[in-house]
């Protein structure tokens, strides 16, 4: 995950409780969705950013997640979301982002 | 009338220890991490210049052979090495000793030194190259003793220029405490600049043209030149013009992140077509801080060093001559500030925006040219297949319009895509690598048209938030002859605006 994204997660989770931040994601695949999901719960896997050694254990979501689909207007979702959901291995993105919760979710 | 393509030229130029020593990768962790084991493996794991050459994305690049041609061989393609020789229908692979003598030639300051022996060999080495001509090679300089060199590097803060490990030359400061003019930037600019050159020179020998005839060069590359009173002063272009011999020229320089090249294209066709010059050329030099940028990833996975390569390019744009291929002026996208950020948002910004207003299906365009990395390099990277995902999103976006099936979705990335082959340098994927091939065939009458997409990470540089993108469109010329007669292209686009406002007027009622 990008640093300065990792310090603003940090920053927004300091100002309002880890109990109260939900992280969404929009990564394209897989692979980088477990990365990015895992910084925001155990730490910064790579080692180099603000979320190394701190692990704020987020509720994270990727947004092609039924989780947060189901909270967004369905026409909203179709003109933001549409053409990248055709695109998406939605199973194997839900599948790690699953795996990445059950493991290090504390919320 | 549409200005045209006149001539292309592509260039690489095989860079190993400036891997080591001027990519952001590498200078970082020998910050953060001196001892780490990566910076111990990775002079193992960069390849030799027949790598360079025999890597089957890089002669896709130069025009060595088609990306038809490369598709044809199996991935991973540094495990599958093609014979090939360092100079293709473009332009060239070039050797770093070159590169180095380059920018020397390049070097109006005396801020670059050579060691004698080492500008002796290379001379020799290269007298034969098709491009060292007597402008070129009377600008050499004969060249220093070693200790000078080392006492550059070692007392006054140069930057050492190393091949094969050894130290070779350097690039002095060119200021005692501006920052914008330390060795490391006036070795960033000036391998930039020897770069855009060695594209300006094939540009010229390819378009066989008289370099006193082009009127402006349009530098799209990616450093910022200047002093601390103006740190991205300027002016690239004309700097690179100079060297190439483009005495009629004026230039300046585009920035855009990646997206530059396609303004720039955008902005040079518009001033052809208004009769404002008769023949721009937009250049771009390769960027060293990018060299090796995922080399991380890639000595941990057992690979070689793939990012060994700076990469360059030219394009001559030119009055319409009723043969080369138009560029669509009146027809391009961008990205605008309220488009929005989304994939969706982005891709009907640059993609179906412009096509609705020429009354065309995305289907109606033969091939897409968006950012076309590698993917060699970005999938063990963990950045997938770059040009490929941009493929399927187009398609996908043809699927919700109705102008394909889904079922055709894989059909379609096989069909109006292709595999990418440029190197990460940041600007030179961006859309432009398939202007040479495409030109190639329009010409042979394979296809009809072509899009180009660049895309520009605006916030990088925490100015804005913003997303950046603009494309355009390339298409076989109609034949050419001004008679101020409209095409075929714009009646359709007439008729679709016309049913558009039609539609919109019984809607209103």
């Amino acid at each position: 995950m990008d640093l300065e994204n990792q310090k603003r997660v940090k920053e927004i989770t300091e100002a309002h409780g880890a109990e109260n931040v939900v992280v969404v994601l929009g990564a394209a695949e897989g692979e980088a969705s477990g990365i990015a999901a895992e910084t925001v719960t155990a730490g910064d896997p790579t080692f180099a950013g603000p979320l190394t050694g701190v692990s704020l254990g987020l509720k994270v979501y990727h947004i092609c997640e039924e989780e947060i689909k189901s909270e967004v207007d369905a026409g909203v979702y179709d003109e933001q979301v549409g053409m990248m959901e055709m695109v998406l291995n939605l199973d194997e993105i839900a599948a790690e982002m699953k795996s990445i919760r059950d493991q290090y979710t504390k919320y | 009338m549409n200005s045209v393509i006149k001539s292309v030229a592509y260039t690489l130029v095989h860079a190993p220890d400036l891997v080591i020593h001027a990519g952001t990768t590498q200078t970082t962790e020998r910050i953060v991490n001196p001892e780490s084991e990566y910076l111990k493996q990775l002079p193992d794991a960069l390849r030799t210049f027949e790598q360079a050459v025999n890597y089957a994305p890089n002669q896709a690049y130069i025009g060595g052979m088609t990306p038809e041609g490369l598709a044809e061989i199996p991935m991973p393609w540094y495990e599958n090495a093609v014979k090939a020789s360092r100079f293709g229908k473009f332009g060239e692979i070039a050797p770093q000793e070159e590169l180095y003598l380059m920018m020397q030639i390049c070097d109006c300051f005396d801020l670059v030194m050579l060691e004698a022996g080492f500008v002796s060999g290379v001379v020799k080495a290269s007298e034969d190259h098709p491009l060292f001509t007597m402008s070129i090679v009377s600008r050499i300089k004969a060249g220093v003793e070693f200790g000078a060199i080392e006492a550059e590097v070692t007392n006054n803060g140069a930057e050492g220029l190393y091949h094969g490990g050894k130290l070779v030359g350097c690039v002095k400061k060119a200021h005692s405490i501006d920052e914008n003019l330390s060795a490391h930037v006036i070795l960033e600019n000036l391998v930039s600049k020897a770069t855009s050159v060695l594209s300006l020179l094939h540009l010229t020998k390819n378009a066989g043209i008289d370099p006193a005839s082009i009127d402006c060069v349009i530098d799209c590359s990616e450093e910022a030149v200047g002093d601390m009173n103006q740190r991205g002063g300027g002016n690239l272009a004309k700097a690179s013009a100079e060297i190439a011999g483009f005495i009629g020229a004026t230039g300046n320089d585009m920035r855009a992140f990646c997206a530059a090249p396609v303004h720039a294209i955008i902005s040079a066709a518009a001033l052809v077509k208004s009769g404002t010059y008769k023949n721009v050329v937009v250049t771009a030099g390769g960027s060293t801080a990018k060299l090796g940028m995922n080399a991380k990833d890639h000595v941990k996975k057992g690979l070689p060093v793939l990012e060994d390569v700076l990469g360059g390019f030219a394009v001559l744009i030119s009055e319409n001559d009723g043969i080369n291929p138009e560029i669509l002026s009146e027809y391009v996208g961008w990205h605008s500030v309220g488009s929005g950020s989304s994939p969706q948002a982005v891709i009907t910004a640059l993609v179906t925006d412009p096509l609705d207003k020429l009354g065309l299906k995305i289907t109606d365009v033969d091939k897409f040219s968006p950012e076309m990395q590698n993917p060699d390099v970005t999938k063990p990277a963990g950045a997938g297949d770059v040009p490929e995902a941009n493929f399927k999103m187009i398609g996908a976006l043809a699927v919700k319009r109705g102008e394909m099936d889904r079922a055709d979705l894989a059909g379609f990335v096989e069909k109006h895509g292709m595999m990418g082959f440029a190197p990460t340098q940041g600007h030179i994927p961006s859309g432009i690598p398939y202007l040479g091939h495409g030109r190639e065939d329009m010409l042979a009458e394979k296809i009809t048209r072509a899009m180009f997409v660049g895309k520009g990470s605006l916030f990088l540089g925490r100015m804005t938030n913003l997303f950046d993108g603009a494309s355009f469109i390339v298409q076989k010329n109609t034949g050419g002859a001004e008679t101020g007669s409209i095409s075929e292209e714009q009646v359709r686009g007439l008729i679709a605006e016309a049913l558009r406002d039609f539609a919109k007027s019984l809607g209103g009622e």
